[in-house]
């Protein structure tokens, strides 16, 4: 080979090489259709609304066949006590299956804390359930694909394929992860996805009394939860992470973790 | 080339192509990348239909209102209206057909829910009349006085 053809054979294919990768990055159709799907599920929590009846906790369990005394969940409510020498409480009996009917806080090993009300300077309760990340810890680590994001923005976990490693219950920064105890494999909050791609509630909104739980399509302008994301002040848990929550709600503290 | 290293080699390639068969007949053919690249949709794009297909248990205040318009049209003027009937009858399943008759949950502590008096400024709860659970009428049932449909205190039961 002479000098001249080999620099021309290397010339060609390096130029030829990235190119072709560059112009793969440029029309990739799978990001194309991804960009662009129908919908993009969104939850907005309102704190102000809740009641801490726990109603939602029961209808997901039920609707889910999660086990109902159990002690996992995939959706529960914290109740927060801020006292007024500044020490905050939380508790959540049962996830709050059966609701907050005792003014004493839960302090599990610790027994049960009994507060006065002229020691309250708030009280509130929250709601917490899968936040359906844009950047979900938990699918990155899954060992075999067994969890995985939809092009509608929910994070789903393959029951089939799924071997029970349990390195997403760890990897998941909310803690909404837990073990099936009948199915033996990870499990968490779908975001009801068998009913919202009916076109249904999820059954924890459909529960929900005073309207605190609501889910939305965020692709859709229209939409009454998309216009409260736009307009609104909300928040989400632990942005820092750098998770993405689609999980938004208003009336967020900072005491709220 | 020398025997000695022919054979081996031909074990391992033989090894080779029995994990690839294998691996071939093992994985659905609907596995793989999808979307989200590697790192959020490698899976079985089969699952979410199967997600899709789970059955429904609740079905919602307008499905009841189907065959009980009497009870729903007459609820729907009451405080209590805003709470779905499936919360106390019980989730509608297959109803009438499966399981023909819901249980309605009639608790004391089905109530006391939301009723249960709690120091709570800051959230909806304080604006829910709420009573001390210990004290108010403790052992017998809220529906003995109250109606659940009609709660307020004008139209007390017997």
């Amino acid at each position: 080979m002479k000098r001249r053809d080999f620099l021309r054979h290397s010339l060609v294919f390096v130029s030829g090489a990235s190119v072709s990768l560059a112009a793969l990055e440029f029309v990739s159709v799978g990001e194309l259709l991804a960009a662009r799907p129908e919908a993009r599920w969104g939850f907005l929590v309102d704190t102000y609304r809740c009641v801490g009846c726990g109603f939602c906790v029961k209808a997901c369990k039920i609707e889910n066949d999660i086990p109902l005394e159990a002690n996992v969940t995939r959706t529960w409510v914290e109740r927060y006590l801020i006292l007024k020498d500044g020490r905050v409480l939380a508790d959540s009996p049962k996830g709050a299956l059966h609701g907050f009917t005792d003014q004493r806080v839960d302090r599990a090993a610790e027994g049960f804390e009994e507060v006065s009300n002229q020691e309250i300077a708030s009280a509130f309760f929250v709601p917490k359930l899968c936040n359906q990340c844009d950047n979900p810890p938990c699918v990155q680590v899954c060992p075999v694909g067994a969890t995985y994001q939809t092009a509608d923005g929910v994070v789903l976990v393959d029951h089939k394929w799924c071997i029970g490693c349990g390195y997403c219950i760890m990897g998941c920064p909310y803690g909404v992860r837990f073990f099936h105890p009948v199915e033996h494999v990870a499990d968490k909050c779908t975001f009801c996805y068998h009913r919202i791609s009916q076109g249904l509630d999820t059954a924890c909104a459909q529960a929900c009394p005073f309207g605190a739980r609501r889910v939305g399509n965020l692709r859709d302008p229209d939409d009454p939860i998309a216009r409260i994301l736009l307009t609104q002040r909300v928040g989400v848990l632990k942005d820092e992470f750098g998770t993405k929550p689609q999980v938004f709600y208003l009336g967020l503290s900072k005491e709220v973790r | 080339m020398k025997n000695h290293v022919w054979r081996p080699l031909f074990v391992v390639i033989g090894l080779v192509a029995l994990i690839l068969l294998a691996r071939a007949f093992y994985v659905p053919a609907d596995f793989g990348t999808h979307e989200r690249g590697y790192m959020y949709s490698y899976n079985r794009t089969g699952n979410i239909e199967e997600w899709k297909a789970f059955e429904a248990k609740y079905r919602g205040s307008q499905y009841c209102q189907g065959c009980h318009e009497d009870k729903t049209s007459a609820l729907s003027a009451a405080q209590h209206a805003i709470i779905p009937c499936e919360n106390c009858h019980g989730a509608a399943f297959g109803h009438p057909d499966d399981p023909e008759k819901l249980t309605v949950d009639r608790s004391r502590n089905l109530c006391l829910r939301c009723h249960a008096a709690l120091v709570t400024p800051g959230s909806g709860r304080i604006q829910l009349p709420g009573i001390d659970a210990q004290n108010h009428n403790p052992g017998i049932e809220c529906s003995d006085c109250h109606n659940p449909h009609h709660p307020n205190l004008a139209e007390m039961q017997g």
